[in-house]
């Protein structure tokens, strides 16, 4: 009787050493891990923060003294960095609101009414999400091009207005999920299906339609090759092709270059961290159900 | 009688009902259907035109038959040039991306505390944006100065000129890959969290051990998962574009010029809208094979029993 407790005690101990054991290595494994991933990040902010002599050091200087605040108010000064942020802003504004207009409520017409083709219709939406965006890009360029579109912010933000597959079908992912008791309970009450939109889904999928204006901003925000077809004048650039633009003109001032690439990062990790959670969910509604 | 009468009203509503969800149906998919004409359907008809003319946007287009197909196939060496370096980006940086992700996933998926922290910091450089990672990494691999060659040089290894060096460009580019490498392994930890714990508690009182379990459950568990990552994997990789672009130019020697950047060259540098018609055309053929392989060879090993 005795030996065997014993037993299933010094059993038990072993089992939490070992348990201790794993989560040591674990947290090791994870430390050193994220370090690496996080080392780039304070190369970047480092960098940023240098005088000139301190950037080309070898070995180099990790932390920056005197610490240069003085880089942020040079890359505002020196290049139309707020220009360029106001037309980001801009064209990432007009894009959320036209996937908001446009995208749910073509993705409750694929999940709720039923008309005429409507599967035929979903399954050619789901292909034109597989279509190489490079196949029509050259044809959109010379409709653009004909309507006078070129050098203007346009072509950027039309498209959002006509809904993006990708979106369209999250949402309608999303849609399929809902109940539809209190629909029906609207429909009988005489509600059209355009009141039963606008009073009963839209407020149901805020965290779907959230998460799908996040994708949609980031997706604007560091959009390049669309920027870099259609915009040339300097003062009509959006970030992302602005600071290309700055990197070739600039060449080897990285200190000025990582001020820019911290200021036009940030606001994204901001927004990160503000909406973690529908963040994480989209990811998941992607992943899983695509 | 009076029944007949309700029965009739109600059908009629109920059809009024149906004439009105149905037009409301087509109106509410309009802009999507709008969309899709001008956008999508309008311009792949109208790139099919153009790729069997000669059109640099100046002078009316002019039909040249197949020629923009046989002089790609046969009198253009930097196609198959910029067809080499996609794929050797593509079968380096999917699978280095994926075991990256995997392995930051399987660590993620214990309990213990703190997770949720570790999970951001793996994932933050997933959504830096393109333009401002690519900066990042050209400072990062500055041969004299930069990080990547400092740290080299702490276990004695002579760094080598990375992104002007022919042979180090692409290894360079995968590597930086790498560290957006969180975009993956988020939907691996949703895979992973979506297998049914009483799979592992059966193998336990079976008396399996870790690597048992990992194994025969976790992996094959996982494997639509996997599949998942690796098609999108294959189509972003096929479609790489911006870092060449900001970061070498692709160069030196055309060794970072993949395929999208010899498709943009030939549309928006030297306007051969023809060209470059036929250059995406075939590039949405070899997406269209690579894809149906990946799907014909899925049975053999995606297990989807879990469901």
């Amino acid at each position: 009787m005795l030996t065997k407790s014993k037993a299933s005690v010094s059993w038990f101990a072993r089992k939490q050493t070992k348990e201790l054991m794993f989560k040591l290595f674990a947290y090791i494994i994870l430390l050193t891990g994220s370090c690496v991933f996080f080392l780039p990040f304070f190369w970047m902010i480092s960098t940023s923060l240098k005088i000139d002599t301190q950037i080309f050091l070898f070995p180099p200087k990790w932390v920056p003294n005197p610490v240069k605040w003085q880089n942020y108010y040079e890359v505002l000064s020196n290049t139309p960095f707020l220009i360029w942020l106001r037309n980001t802003t801009y064209v990432t504004a007009l894009n959320v609101l036209g996937v908001f207009l446009s995208c749910p409520l073509v993705a409750y017409s694929f999940a709720r009414l039923e008309w005429r083709g409507r599967n035929v219709c979903f399954i050619i939406l789901i292909s034109t999400m597989m279509l190489p965006p490079q196949v029509t890009m050259v044809p959109v360029y010379l409709l653009f091009k004909m309507l006078g579109w070129v050098e203007t912010f346009k072509p950027l933000y039309i498209r959002a207005f006509f809904g993006f597959p990708f979106y369209i079908f999250l949402l309608r992912q999303f849609f399929k999920t809902i109940p539809r008791e209190l629909e029906e309970a609207a429909m009988i009450d005489g509600c059209t299906p355009y009141g039963i939109y606008w009073k009963i889904i839209l407020p149901l999928v805020k965290p779907a339609l959230a998460t799908v204006i996040i994708f949609n901003f980031m997706a604007s925000w560091n959009n390049f090759l669309g920027p870099l077809i259609y915009l040339h004048h300097p003062e009509m650039m959006t970030l992302a092709l602005g600071l290309q633009y700055f990197e070739a003109a600039y060449e080897v001032d990285w200190s000025l270059l990582m001020g820019a690439a911290v200021m036009m990062t940030a606001p994204i990790i901001a927004v990160f961290f503000f909406f973690q959670k529908y963040f994480v969910r989209g990811i998941v509604l992607t992943g899983i159900k695509g | 009688m009076f029944a007949s009468k309700l029965i009739h009203r109600q059908r009629k509503k109920r059809s009024k009902l149906f004439r009105e969800r149905t037009t409301a149906g087509y109106l509410c998919a309009l802009p999507w259907i709008i969309g899709f004409l001008i956008f999508t359907l309008g311009p792949m008809v109208v790139s099919i035109i153009i790729s069997f003319e000669e059109y640099n946007i100046l002078n009316p287009p002019r039909f040249v038959g197949s020629q923009n197909y046989v002089k790609l196939l046969t009198g253009d060496s930097l196609f198959w040039k910029s067809l080499y370096n996609t794929l050797y980006i593509t079968v380096f940086g999917v699978p280095f991306g994926m075991v990256v992700g995997l392995l930051i996933a399987l660590i993620l998926n214990t309990k213990i505390k703190g997770i949720t922290t570790f999970g951001t910091m793996f994932y933050l450089p997933a959504i830096v944006p393109i333009v401002a990672s690519s900066l990042l990494w050209m400072w990062m691999y500055n041969p004299r100065f930069g990080l990547i060659n400092f740290l080299l040089s702490q276990v004695g290894i002579e760094g080598p000129n990375w992104l002007s060096s022919k042979t180090w460009a692409k290894p360079a580019i995968i590597f930086m890959g790498l560290w957006g490498a969180g975009a993956g392994m988020i939907i691996y930890l949703a895979g992973l969290q979506g297998i049914p714990k009483q799979l592992y508690e059966a193998a336990s009182i079976d008396g399996a051990n870790w690597w048992r379990k990992f194994a025969n459950i976790t992996i094959p568990m996982l494997t639509p998962t996997i599949f998942f990552n690796m098609i999108m994997s294959i189509i972003v990789h096929f479609q790489i574009f911006t870092q060449a672009y900001i970061m070498t130019q692709g160069g030196p020697a055309d060794s970072t010029l993949f395929y999208v950047f010899h498709l943009f060259n030939h549309a928006f540098r030297y306007f051969n809208m023809g060209y470059a018609s036929a250059l995406a055309w075939v590039l949405f053929i070899i997406i269209l094979i690579a894809t149906l392989i990946q799907f014909r060879l899925a049975p053999k090993w995606v297990h989807y029993g879990g469901e």
